[in-house]
């Protein structure tokens, strides 16, 4: 495990400058910059555009292609981290139910990143809100401070890590858009996942993406848009 | 040879006193190093109730060490003599109490290891990494100010140390506050009105946390206070629980007043068990009620009950932090207002928290660094008020 710590937290410094790994489907640039925000582009903001209406009750595809892909137990105790989870609504008026997947919204003013003492939680440039587990000191106020209940802390000695997502102990994580997939030139694993295809991914910003033509054609809403954070998470059929 | 004997076994108490001391911050030690080994999986606190036990000790010293910094102010900025004779006292309670809150925040961190990123990786926007520099600066600055007391060619400097404590403390009190005010996401908390409500539950606890130690070094020296000193101290008590009486009045209040805030004011008034107990019978008629009882009522107010006013202020502090600390986070969340909600990870649903036993071991460490600090410090330094004769000023 520390052998994987030293070996990134190496590949980190070396990569911060210079590196700009390209792997390019589609034309596009993706740089290997998981704890670097300089590296990601500006113009991008990837955010997913999610459709209720699509979203089947009872399914929890999504759930368990994060908890594959991330290397998460699975479990749901009170200590258990949940990065994605799925939340049953019902309109305490018209009874209107729904179901949807809800995890972190990547905020485009994230109070995570506001509250965060040593600037840990951080907002990469192309919109991913991230933890840098190497310094994150486990305070806990960001948790407090999501609106969304988006983070999870860990409470006990992991096993099975994934390589690709390192985790550690005492300290608190949550989605991270799979931002290693995407680096990749991947999608997210839970909008992968989705048979009905309820969960869109994909840059806001890009004029030829098809959320970016969705967004201006349908109607859709973020949760608690009250509180101006702008998350990059959008819900259709709400 | 009775003087003698009785002397021995002061002493002997002293050090009785020292260890029982000692071996409750070695509790407080094997507790971080099970959580160190373990995980927070020991501590009763989950990914719902992410601030447990711990932090309603850390706030109750952090608070009550600014707050007892007010007997010192009244000496030095408002040049009142029976305070100004207490002020090295209040100053070592204050150091002694940051020291065991601020020990009990750290240790209580996930990586306690990393505590020195926070000073290498500062970040200006948050309330927590303001409050590690107001906190380190009270410390300092109390030294000094301890300094200008009790050597006399600092003397000079004295009055301007006290209004730089005067004016740091209230700086620390409302960052202490903010933390929690800036959580605008959570009903229980984005109040304006905390810092000031920490503020003047700051008076409160102090003066009441530094009656009791007052009361015990007059009693180890076999000394008595002067009555007219106890009159004058304890009706500023009363005043000060009146006013944090008030204040968390208010606060509820206006929760009320927001539509959206009632469903929780409900939660913690009425409907949530513990909590609306805590808050009525530990808080409100045990830390409140009864202690104005003790304090004001004819035939009582003796340097007993005021003792036990004292105590009681206190164990109504930890209930009122418990009910705003826990119950503020077992309260579910609101994402989705004017919705039913339910998932597997407690949305829509009263949050569970049974303190662990780890926890408390930590939060008795705590207090225990501040008792150990005093009490050594009393011994060997000159803490003891000196009054002259009572003149009113
Ligand atoms: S949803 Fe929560 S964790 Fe994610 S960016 Fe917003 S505040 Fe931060
Ligand atoms: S728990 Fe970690 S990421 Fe969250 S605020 Fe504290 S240091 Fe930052």
């Amino acid at each position: 495990m520390s052998d994987i710590n030293t070996q990134r937290r190496q590949f980190l410094k070396t990569s911060a400058g210079a590196a700009a790994i390209a792997i390019a489907p589609g034309m596009m640039l993706y740089q290997t910059a998981h704890g670097d925000t300089a590296a990601a582009s500006s113009s991008v903001r990837w955010g997913m555009l999610i459709d209720t209406a699509q979203c089947k009750e009872g399914c929890n595809d999504c759930v368990n292609a994060c908890n594959k892909e991330n290397g998460l137990s699975g479990k749901t105790g009170v200590t258990d981290s949940q990065w994605i989870r799925k939340i049953e609504i019902k309109a305490v008026g018209s009874g209107h139910a729904v179901s949807l997947p809800m995890m972190c919204q990547h905020c485009e003013h994230p109070p995570c990143v506001d509250v965060c003492p040593t600037q840990a939680s951080f907002k990469r440039a192309d919109g991913i809100v991230l933890v840098d587990r190497h310094l994150c000191i486990g305070c806990r106020y960001c948790m407090m401070a999501c609106p969304y209940k988006a983070r999870s802390f860990v409470h006990e000695t992991l096993e099975d890590q994934n390589p690709d997502v390192p985790r550690g102990k005492g300290t608190v994580e949550a989605c991270s858009l799979c931002v290693h997939r995407i680096d990749k030139g991947q999608i997210p694993a839970c909008a992968e996942a989705c048979q009905n295809k309820a969960i869109l991914f994909g840059d806001l910003n890009d004029a030829n993406s098809e959320i970016y033509k969705k967004v201006r054609s349908v109607a859709s809403v973020q949760i608690r848009a009250d509180l101006r954070l702008n998350p990059g998470v959008r819900y259709q059929g709400l | 040879m009775a003087d003698l004997s009785a002397l021995r076994s002061m002493n002997r108490l002293y050090y009785v006193l020292l260890a029982l001391g000692g071996l409750v911050v070695l509790g407080g030690a094997y507790a971080v190093h099970m959580m160190e080994h373990h995980g927070h999986i020991i501590s009763g606190m989950n990914n719902q109730i992410v601030w447990g036990m711990p932090h309603v000790f850390a706030i109750f010293l952090i608070v009550a060490a600014s707050g007892v910094l007010n007997v010192a102010s009244i000496g030095s900025v408002f040049g009142k003599a029976i305070y100004k004779a207490r002020a090295p006292l209040a100053s070592l309670l204050s150091i002694a109490m940051l020291s065991g809150g601020l020990a009990v925040l750290m240790l209580d961190l996930g990586r306690p290891d990393r505590i020195i990123v926070a000073a290498t990786n500062y970040n200006l926007t948050s309330v927590f990494a303001w409050n590690v520099v107001l906190y380190s600066g009270m410390f300092s600055l109390v030294i000094v100010y301890l300094w200008t007391m009790m050597e006399r060619r600092m003397n000079p400097f004295n009055k301007a140390a006290g209004l730089a404590v005067f004016v740091w403390r209230f700086v620390l009190t409302t960052g202490t506050g903010l933390i929690f005010a800036f959580l605008t996401a959570r009903q229980a908390y984005g109040s304006a009105l905390l810092p000031p409500m920490f503020i003047v539950l700051s008076f409160a606890w102090g003066l009441a946390v530094f009656h009791v130690v007052q009361a015990a070094i007059y009693a180890w020296n076999e000394k008595a206070l002067d009555p007219a000193i106890l009159q004058r101290k304890k009706n500023l008590l009363g005043v000060f629980v009146v006013g944090s009486l008030y204040m968390v009045a208010t606060y509820h209040f206006t929760n009320m007043y927001f539509a959206h805030q009632q469903s929780f004011e409900l939660f913690i008034l009425r409907d949530g068990g513990i909590y609306p107990n805590l808050f009525w019978w530990g808080y409100v008629v045990l830390g409140n009620l009864v202690p104005l009882l003790l304090i004001y009522m004819p035939g009582l107010g003796k340097s007993k009950c005021v003792m036990a006013a004292a105590l009681l202020v206190v164990l109504g502090a930890f209930a009122l932090l418990y009910v705003f600390i826990i119950g503020g986070q077992a309260f579910p969340l609101d994402i989705f207002p004017g919705y039913e909600v339910s998932s597997s990870f407690a949305d829509g649903q009263i949050a569970g928290y049974k303190p662990s036993i780890y926890e408390f071991l930590l939060g008795f460490g705590g207090l225990a660094i501040a008792f150990l600090i005093t009490t050594v410090s009393v011994r060997v330094l000159n803490f003891m008020p000196q009054d002259k004769p009572y003149i009113s000023d």
